[in-house]
């Protein structure tokens, strides 16, 4: 008798419409008519979020991850936990974006061939074998125009022949004999706020989550710490596995032996005890009258404790209440955009300038007859500052050690709009 | 198609060793594609004509070509299998690209095509043999992928062979293999278990992961095989690559909870606390070590628990979660809360994440709400929340709710219900009402706020409202009967069934609250009856019952008139309802028995409906598996056991010491040295004679009627020293005066320095053997350190950096503790095996600063079982003085014929002689027994300069000094130091000098810490003058007796 099989059999992406236009079995194969189970759970979904990531069906379950309108279906057999498949799910989506540039169903099905490849490496008879992007890399170069040509003409493979040495070192993250002609590091100190805001303007919840990012281009083996003013913000991190848990411990220092490229050094989360600075405010009067078939729409913003650093890229969204049939509005900045079928309300504000603060005023046409909608809609706001960490994080110091020359060190800080909602 | 045909044969012929399920899925899009018709069949067919031309061309780019199609129709899941032989031929080919595919090729249809997939079979066997690694391992996985039953034989024996490669990479393999093979051919199980047990000692990071998943999947049972390669797990966990963390850390959760004893039954306070000492060395030892401790966590759960708590800093969720429910599972319930801030942390992740993050968090809260609290705005529903994400918020505020937050999460709440996503808003009134329940003082207020809801516009919303108040006002129906007022007042505007049939309902159970109201209902209902739902008439029928029944004079007319209606109603179950209605409560001839009972039966009261979560009880399925987020028992789910009631022996996971290799680590080279050097001195020990050790010791006994055992014991020992002298005389040429660490600036850094010499997998010892005569085994089971057991020379210097550290006493005193000169192995009879009927018990003073607490002197005691049956519950009765302090060993559960086991306690003999007595309990027996110390075993060494050294002595003159001229016997002056017959009687430590003639010797006692001071002056060719300056002046004269007695002797 066959036993249930553990760990994760197949795989199906499927698109926003409703077709599976890939598979991939790393046991026997499994029916794509099981995924009829996941195509109900679709149908009963009023939005492709609601989907429930975790769908038993008589014989195997289904979990699934929605990433660029793509579902990545994954088929279990028996006990795995659910988190484990997803965070793999997620890998594979970070790692097809790191190839091709894009997840899109386009550029999986233009490169079928190397992502088949790229499926057989991260998995072993359905348990994850190599998903570290170095790794990948060596063992699968990324499709780029220049390869494929030479490709081409050459008859030369994309697929290494040596195993990549990361795989059996100490530093499993990092491929050896990297060269550069210029030894670059650039950190980028990346802050979002998220928020939510009620009516009255006050703050309901306010947190702060940071990431760093780098991009490390340095030759050899450099073994590099980063030193933080302020490490005490600090109040929850998680780290790439470079990183020396035992030194951040004691001295509150980020040292490690970076991968190549780009990646993740750390994520943080800064601590609730300190005020959360909103940087921006928004008033805002949204009226819909009893019996009347129009509504009053009306939003101003303007900049709040920015710390001096002018807001860049606002942009503005809002589900407004089925009711609304149209919107009649007019920006003294930047461009709207109602879409009557979502009832989605977009407005690009781009820059704030304090002097002239932006605003959107108009009116709503609502259904006539149609009782007025109870709720107010909720704001979205997508904003950036640039060269400023909102909870004021400041790096110290970078040194290197274990390489001879001297690097080119850089970074950046910047803060965005999370999940940044203000309630009418 | 002549290989269709085979492939159904031998589909036929395995019917065996493949699940019917599995082959029906397997013949199902052949078929369909076959019935999809002709044309596209025959297009199809044509266009693999053309692939095939191509991949039996001689140009390698062609091929690669072809294969590259093949590749993108086997993604989109068309049948490509009549290809095969063309594809199989180039499975040998040169280009490596081309190889691979034909590998994903070969695995996707290798089990359809079993004969012709034989053919690649050699070609694997051979690259099993070549020289580069990578290809050796990717043989291996396609080999094993191919699920074809006669190759098995092949697979195995592959397996086998790569289970001890060189690289660890092809170590990796074969342990994914394993997995394999076993779900082709269970029979294999027993040999692949072999495997695994070999895999698991593997130390290779590598491996760790991909092995113990085989051993989930083969043999989740034999945790047997766990025992000894536990420690190690732990060890290596936190550079295991992050999904074999995930696979390691469950398994060693289902371990634990095996093999270790509940954490639970204590409050844990104690842990903690001691936790902590154990790391900041500035923290003030408050505790009082009298206090008995029911529970002690074995240092291996505790090993555990350390070692995975770094993971909570990982950047997979998956390992972050799976230490969560580690922790969750396994922990003190005081500790569990640490991975709070991680999982919240979670919640910034994706949404598939964050839901079952949620799931898990919502199971925990109910039985934990402390645990959230603090993070509640965490939970604060967004607009762009998916609703399953939502309701699961909801469903956790709802939890966390008390007494003290309500008011805040109530306001949020109202902003929920007027939420454009009604289902959402549902949810909410249903997050309100429970809450109303849970907590009393509020009932009233979610009340007040679910009447008003009534007025809502949105339908959902109103019955929602309707149906919880319902639930509500049964629970508490006496002040209510306005509520119910008021919702008569709303019925007519109230459309949805449910919620019409809820307030007819209520109207009718507690009609007799509202006499004039309940009938006027009634009233409009007769008139609408024919055009409401079924459910509103079922309840119809109902209220006009129970009214019949209290109100009989109002009602009687409508009664009979709704009944009559309802006779003739479409639905069969209303015209039912209505006739048993109408037999049960109008009294007629035939039915009198009944209808006396109608008033009982109809108007019973009804138990409260219980509103509570869905989350409820969800944890007996462990968290963070697939079986508690669809909260069913997924097929393959390992049930988490109970904690054992007794701890199963925890000796078995104690790993057998190797003699330190020569190539061992450079970090490892001092240890060498001290073991080298503790075995010269041993030696030289023991050779000056054996009659010298004999004497000194009973002499600092003070009691003579100790001969024959004494002789005995010495005899034994030159045995012990003669068959040593082997391995010593290797290691004796590093000669390095005696070692003494110095004490490092934080406590932290000796942490360290401690988990890196015992976690030393070579440090670990056997403890069972006494023949074992190198190392000198030491169990010390304490709460705070996971030492349990090691090498002796490990354990000597470890102990004192640790102790340094530890003791308060270290920081006001300048003087700096070091470890003992010399160790005598002399030990003491404490239980003769006659009089302990067949128990028996020796004694010795291992002189190492008791780590229970610094004013006690450590004992170590060897128990034996020499009966036949196994002792149970050896433990520490009565004592006495009553006032004596003793820390006791830990009850042994279980002592096996013929074995022994070696415990360590504390006692505080207060700086005197006097005998501690006590006694050594088994189940059945009580053995009176005593510890008398000689009086150098109450001192610990410290070290001091010379310098120092005078100016103590000159602040202990007069009454403090005591002193006298001896004869040296003649060999004391030639053939050794003087400090070794000093360092046998007395627990002293050395003091450099710079006269030749003159030795001096430091010490403190242990319980007050006064400092003893000893110089020994060699006079001439055989007098000395010992002088002992301490302020305790009689410990100071027992002490000269002693030293007397061993230099003077002849």
């Amino acid at each position: 008798m066959q036993l249930p099989a553990k760990m994760i059999h197949s795989l199906f992406l499927v698109n926003s419409s409703g077709d599976i236009f890939l598979e991939k079995h790393w046991k026997s194969v499994v029916s794509r008519s099981v995924c009829d189970y996941f195509f109900e759970a679709q149908e009963r979904a009023s939005e492709p979020e609601n989907v429930p990531p975790v769908i038993p069906t008589p014989h195997h379950y289904l979990i699934s991850v929605l990433r660029h309108r793509i579902y990545f279906v994954a088929v279990i057999q028996s006990e795995v936990p659910p988190l484990f498949v997803i965070e793999f799910l997620h890998r594979v989506v970070d790692t097809f974006q790191d190839y091709f540039g894009v997840c899109t169903e386009a550029a999986i099905k233009d490169n079928v061939v190397v992502v088949y490849e790229l499926l057989e490496e991260m998995l072993d008879n359905g348990f994850p074998l190599a998903t570290e992007s170095n790794i990948l890399k060596e063992l699968i170069k990324p499709p780029t125009i220049l390869r494929t040509v030479v490709n081409t003409i050459t008859g030369s493979t994309n697929v290494g022949e040596q195993l990549p040495t990361g795989q059996l070192s100490v530093v499993p993250w990092r491929r050896t004999g990297v060269k550069y002609t210029n030894n670059e590091a650039y950190f980028d100190v990346v802050e979002e706020i998220d928020a939510i805001i009620d009516k009255s303007g006050s703050t309901i919840t306010a947190e702060i989550q940071g990431v760093i990012d780098a991009c490390v281009k340095l030759t050899g083996m450099p073994d590099l710490t980063l030193s933080f003013m302020n490490p005490r913000l600090l109040d929850d991190v998680s780290f790439h596995p470079c990183v020396r848990f035992k030194r951040w411990e004691a001295e509150r220092i980020l040292s490690f032996i970076p991968p190549d490229g780009n990646f993740r050094l750390l994520s943080y989360h800064v601590s609730c005890q300190n005020l959360v600075a909103i940087p921006v405010y928004v008033k805002h009067n949204i009226t819909f009258r009893e019996g009347s078939s129009q509504g009053r729409f009306e939003l101003t913003l303007g900049p709040k404790q920015t710390m001096g650093k002018g807001l860049e890229a606002v942009l503005i969204s809002s589900q407004l209440p089925r009711g609304v049939l149209n919107t009649n509005l007019n920006p003294s900045q930047g461009t709207y955009n109602f879409d009557p079928v979502t009832k989605l309300l977009s407005w690009d504000v781009g820059k704030i300038n304090p002097q002239k603060l932006p605003s959107l005023k108009g009116s709503m046409s609502l259904q006539a007859g149609a009782s007025k909608p109870d709720e107010n809609p909720t704001i979205n706001i997508q904003f950036k500052i640039q060269q400023s960490a909102l909870s004021g994080l400041k790096v110290n110091r970078l040194d290197m050690y274990g390489e001879k020359y001297k690097p080119f060190k850089g970074i950046k800080y910047m803060t965005k709009a999370g999940k940044f909602q203000v309630r009418t | 198609m002549l290989s269709m045909s085979t492939n159904n044969l031998s589909y036929s012929d395995q019917g065996g060793t493949d699940s019917a399920v599995e082959v029906g899925q397997e013949t199902t899009p052949t078929s369909s594609n076959a019935g999809a018709g002709f044309g596209l069949f025959s297009v199809d067919f044509k266009k693999n004509e053309d692939l095939k031309e191509m991949l039996e061309s001689n140009k390698e780019s062609l091929k690669l070509e072809a294969m590259k199609r093949v590749v993108g129709l086997i993604a989109k899941g068309k049948n490509a299998s009549e290809l095969f032989p063309a594809v199989v031929k180039n499975v040998a080919s040169k280009n490596i690209e081309l190889k691979k595919l034909v590998y994903v090729y070969l695995v996707r249809y290798a089990e359809e095509q079993q004969d012709l997939a034989l053919l690649s079979i050699s070609t694997f066997q051979r690259a099993l043999k070549d020289p580069n690694q990578l290809i050796r391992a990717s043989a291996l996985r396609v080999l094993s992928s191919i699920r074809v039953p006669i190759i098995v034989p092949i697979m195995m024996l592959a397996i086998k062979e790569a289970a001890s490669d060189m690289s660890p990479y092809v170590r990796k393999t074969s342990a994914h293999a394993i997995q394999k093979l076993y779900s082709l051919d269970q029979d294999q199980k027993e040999l692949l278990i072999e495997v695994i047990e070999k895999l698991l000692k593997d130390k290779s990071t590598l491996v760790a992961g991909s092995v113990v998943m085989a051993f989930e999947e083969v043999c989740p049972d034999r945790i047997d095989l766990i025992h000894k390669n536990y420690r190690k797990l732990c060890n290596l966990l936190v550079d295991v690559e992050e999904w074999g963390q995930v696979v390691i850390i469950s398994m060693l959760t289902r371990y634990a909870r095996t093999q270790f004893t509940s954490p639970w039954k204590e409050d844990g306070v104690f842990d903690e606390h001691n936790e902590r000492a154990f790391y900041e060395s500035d923290e003030e030892k408050t505790r009082d070590e009298t206090e008995a401790k029911p529970y002690m966590m074995d240092p291996d759960h505790r090993l555990l628990l350390r070692n995975t708590k770094p993971l909570l800093q990982s950047r997979n969720t998956a390992v972050v979660m799976s230490v969560a429910q580690l922790y969750w599972h396994l922990a003190p319930k005081n500790e569990v809360s640490i991975v709070t801030k991680s999982l919240v942390r979670l919640l910034r992740s994706h949404r598939e994440v964050q839901y079952i993050v949620l799931q898990n968090i919502a199971t925990m809260s109910i039985q934990r709400k402390g645990m959230f609290e603090p993070y509640m705005k965490s939970f604060y529903v967004r607009s762009t929340d998916a609703t399953h994400i939502k309701s699961l918020k909801l469903e956790i505020l709802t939890s966390l709710a008390n007494e003290a937050n309500i008011s805040t999460i109530l306001r949020e709440f109202q902003t929920y219900v007027k939420s454009q996503d009604k289902q959402f808003a549902a949810g909410t009134i249903q997050a309100i009402g429970r809450c109303a329940t849970n907590i009393s003082e509020v009932t009233d207020t979610c009340l007040n706020g679910l009447v008003l809801l009534l007025s809502n516009r949105d339908e959902t919303v109103v019955a929602e409202s309707v149906v919880v108040i319902r639930k509500l006002l049964q629970i508490q129906p006496t002040q209510h009967s306005d509520i119910i007022k008021h919702m008569a007042k709303l019925f007519d505007n109230i459309t949805v069934p449910m919620a019409r049939a809820s307030i007819l309902w209520l109207m009718g159970e507690y009609c007799e609250r509202v006499p004039k109201i309940a009938p006027d209902v009634l009233r409009k209902m007769a008139k609408s009856f024919t055009s409401e739902e079924d459910i509103v008439k079922l309840q119809t029928v109902n209220l006009a019952a129970k009214l019949y029944l209290t109100n009989s004079k109002q009602t009687k007319l409508l009664t009979q008139y709704i009944l009559n209606l309802g006779k003739y109603d479409q639905n069969y179950d209303i015209r039912d309802r209505t006739r048993f209605i109408r037999q049960l409560i109008v009294p007629n001839d035939k039915n009198g028995a009944l209808s006396k009972y109608a008033h009982r039966i109809l108007l019973a009261p009804k138990p409260a409906p219980v509103l509570e979560s869905a989350y409820k009880d969800r944890d007996r399925y462990q968290l963070g598996t697939l079986s508690h987020t669809i909260n069913t028992k997924a097929s393959g789910y390992l049930e988490l056991s109970d904690w054992p009631a007794v701890a199963p022996d925890q000796s078995v996971r104690n790993v057998e010491v190797i003699e330190p290799t020569v190539k061992s680590k450079p970090a490892k080279s001092s240890d060498d040295k001290f073991y080298s050097d503790s075995g010269e001195e041993e030696e030289k020990g023991s050779g000056s004679s054996s009659s010298e050790d004999g004497s000194s010791s009973s002499s600092s006994e003070g009691n003579s009627s100790q001969t024959s055992e004494e002789s005995d014991k010495s005899s034994s020992q030159s045995e012990k020293s003669s068959s040593e002298s082997d391995s010593e005389k290797k290691e004796r040429k590093t000669k390095t005066p005696l070692q003494k660490k110095t004490v490092k600036p934080t406590a932290k850094d000796w942490y360290h320095t401690i988990m890196e010499h015992i976690f030393n997998e070579e440090s670990w010892t056997y403890v069972t053997k006494q023949q074992h005569t190198k190392t000198i085994f030491v169990n010390v089971i304490n709460q705070h350190s996971v030492l349990q057991t090691f090498s002796y020379s490990h354990w000597s210097t470890l102990c004192v950096s640790l102790f340094t550290q530890l003791c308060p006493l270290s920081l006001a005193f300048p003087l700096q503790l070091s470890g003992p000169a010399f160790v005598p192995e002399k030990s003491h009879d404490l239980l003769h095996r006659m009089t302990g009927k067949g128990l028996s018990a020796q004694y010795q003073f291992p002189r190492q600063p008791c780590l229970y607490q610094p004013t006690m002197v450590s004992v170590q005691i060897s128990l034996t079982n020499t009966t036949d049956h196994p002792l149970e519950q050896i433990h520490i009765g009565d004592r006495s003085p009553t006032g004596l302090n003793i820390h006791c060993f830990n009850t042994i559960e279980c002592l096996e014929p013929e074995a022994s086991v070696t415990v360590f306690m504390g006692i505080d003999f207060n700086d005197s002689t006097q005998a501690a007595n006590f006694q050594l309990c088994t189940k059945e027996d009580h053995f009176s027994v005593s510890i008398q110390p000689a009086i150098g075993e109450l001192l610990l060494p410290i070290t001091m300069t010379e310098l120092d050294f005078r100016k103590e002595q000159g602040k202990l003159l007069g009454m403090n000094e005591s002193s006298a001229t001896i004869t040296m016997a003649a060999e004391n002056m030639t053939s050794q130091p003087i400090s070794r017959p000093v360092a046998t009687v007395a627990n002293l430590g050395m003091v450099p000098s710079s006269q030749d003639n003159v030795h001096r010797f430091a010490g403190k006692t242990a319980n007050s810490g006064a400092v003893v001071l000893v110089t020994v002056e060699l006079r001439g060719e055989s007098t000395a003058l010992i002088t002992i300056n301490t302020e305790k002046s009689v410990m100071g004269s027992m002490l000269l007796r002693d030293l007397k007695l061993a230099l003077a002797q002849a």
